[in-house]
């Protein structure tokens, strides 16, 4: 990266299964609030604003005219960015590495509680020509990646079904998480099917939150904060859009976003250099599959990763120690929000009991969700 | 160039029937949180009250509710209620309805309009409709007061108010 930009401010609400009692402008006030605190600075100090947001989940068209209130943007320069938090962020990035802002505010939130037809949200992201018509809901994709991703890879159910069980057992550590749960591998390869080989506990579900960040150049991130977490590199690339034609085992954006970050934080070994990881678990096997994709295990390694600990809170390379998006709950475009929180609290060594020794170096992914293959790498350090 | 001379022709209802195309009805529904402010801004309207919110720092008396002042970024201090009178700031005559059909020559004209409420900050309004008014002689400055609709009638909606007339 040009110039590597710092994060000197963080703030999110809770993440839970609804929140009647906040407007989304009050959930994210209420984020706003405890970012700037951090950082210091009153929004008048702060340079431009970003929100990531998705029409069809608000309610509203051009949302981008109800987000100025709410992070004290009024009369501002704000813009919102259609995709995960993480494309926010890496917008943010490249809005200082032009030299031209000194600091940003990136801001991401969820009411999926609030959209009372998600499933026709999702629909609705699907071919209006070739897939609309064949009436299946979204989440056949799901199915049929991960039909395809266990047959060429030979991880299997079973490993995906230790995914869920990991990641809901370390969320029970996390307060902002409203997912936690012990359950048995048993618990998940016995819930219902949903689009086989995908069953009910292999999806996450969704969860209302909101995240606020306050991004510095590293000059003004050193003036402002005694310790600034570091974006190292951030990047996010597409797959193939057509789901009929695209490498459906392999989760190409994530392994070419990977490659872009890692040039540019400088990492050639990313399993050696990188501590933990929080990817992208929206379904099971996604966790597997991004794994495989980023690098961090050989093909069909990362079910035994797994399996054998490796990928546990204790183990030797921890992934989702939040307890992700099956353990904190799924969040939509605020999802790699959400992993950012955790990656920040790790190296601030402020997780808690879920804290990862010796966290210096970690990786935050994100992806947009079926039918999509798009997805962010964010490299973040604490030194 | 003239209209009629633009080489195009629309397709007939039959001819439309008949083209090959795709098409998709979206099922789209929310139902959004009030929260803390626009929770006691609807709750006073069914009690026949427009409340507005007071930030002791700018001294700005805003409407709608809201729980934080936006400009001094800090909570507001708490709701008054207001006059439910109010001065025209600006408004449009509406010839079409919400779905662009065109409203009958009969049928009263919508006359939507901005209107700026009396005990509230200079610059505070609320968007409504005018009743009981000839368009004509609708005029900017013009003092108009809120029409309620009866209580029993009242949901916690902005239509709990029925339409502004001049007083
Ligand atoms: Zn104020």
């Amino acid at each position: 990266m040009k110039e590597r930009v710092g994060i000197v401010g963080i703030g999110v609400t809770g993440f839970n299964s609804v929140s009647p009692s906040l407007s989304f402008k009050e959930l994210t006030y209420t984020a706003a609030v405890k970012a700037y605190g951090e950082a210091g600075l009153h929004p008048k100090q702060i340079d431009s604003f970003i929100t990531a947001s998705e029409d069809f989940m608000e309610g509203y068209s051009i949302f981008d005219e109800y987000v100025p209130d709410q992070m004290g943007a009024v009369m501002r320069p704000v813009h919102t960015v259609t995709a995960d938090f993480l494309q926010a962020l890496g917008v943010g990035c490249m809005m200082i590495n032009t030299g031209r802002f000194t600091t940003i505010a990136v801001e991401a939130h969820s009411k999926a509680s609030n959209v009372k037809t998600l499933d026709e949200v999702q629909a609705f992201a699907l071919d209006p020509v070739y897939l609309r018509p064949l009436k299946e809901n979204a989440k056949f994709v799901a199915g049929l990646e991960m039909k395809c991703f266990l047959e060429m890879t030979g991880n299997t159910e079973e490993q995906c079904a230790r995914v869920v069980v990991k990641n809901k057992k370390n969320s029970q550590k996390n307060p902002n998480a409203a997912y936690g749960a012990e359950l048995s591998v048993d618990d998940v390869l016995n819930s219902e099917p949903i689009s086989t080989p995908l069953k009910r506990l292999d999806v996450s579900e969704r969860a209302d939150g909101a995240i606020m960040v306050v991004l510095a150049s590293e000059a003004e991130a050193r003036a402002l904060c005694k310790n600034p977490i570091w974006i190292d590199g951030i990047a996010w690339f597409s797959g193939n859009g057509n789901l009929w034609s695209r490498n459906i085992a392999e989760a190409d954006y994530a392994r070419l976003a990977m490659r872009k970050a890692c040039s540019m934080a400088g990492i050639s070994d990313p399993r050696k250099e990188l501590h933990f990881a929080e990817i992208c678990d929206e379904y099971s096997y996604k966790e597997l599959q991004h794994l495989e994709a980023l690098g961090l295990a050989r093909k069909g390694e990362a079910g035994y990763l797994t399996e054998s600990g490796v990928t546990s809170l204790d183990g030797d390379f921890p992934v989702n120690p939040s307890g992700g998006s099956l353990g904190v709950g799924h969040t939509f475009e605020a999802s790699g929000g959400m992993k950012l929180y955790e990656a920040v609290l790790q190296l601030r060594n402020q997780a808690g009991a879920r804290q990862v020794k010796d966290a210096k170096r970690c990786l935050v992914q994100s992806w947009r969700g079926v039918p999509t293959a798009t997805g962010a790498v964010a490299i973040l350090s604490n030194e | 160039m003239k209209i009629e001379k633009v080489p195009m022709k629309g397709l007939t209802s039959e001819e439309y029937e008949k083209a090959l195309k795709i098409s998709w009805k979206p099922k789209l529904q929310y139902a959004w949180d009030n929260g803390i402010a626009i929770g006691k801004y609807l709750q006073g309207l069914k009690e026949g009250k427009l409340l507005a919110s007071c930030c002791n720092r700018c001294g700005r008396i805003m409407l709608p509710v809201r729980s934080f002042c936006e400009l001094c970024w800090r909570p507001t201090d708490g709701e008054i209620a207001v006059n439910d009178t109010g001065v025209v700031n600006t408004f449009a005559i509406c010839h079409v309805n919400w779905d662009a059909s065109r409203l009958k020559p009969d049928e009263p004209r919508h006359i939507p309009a901005v209107i700026e409420i009396d005990g509230a900050s200079k610059g505070q309004g609320i968007m409504h409709v005018l009743g009981n008014v000839d368009p004509a002689k609708v005029k900017i400055g013009m003092k108009v007061k809120a029409v309620w609709k009866p209580v029993a009638e009242r949901v916690g909606s902005i239509d709990d108010i029925r339409f502004f007339e001049p007083y």
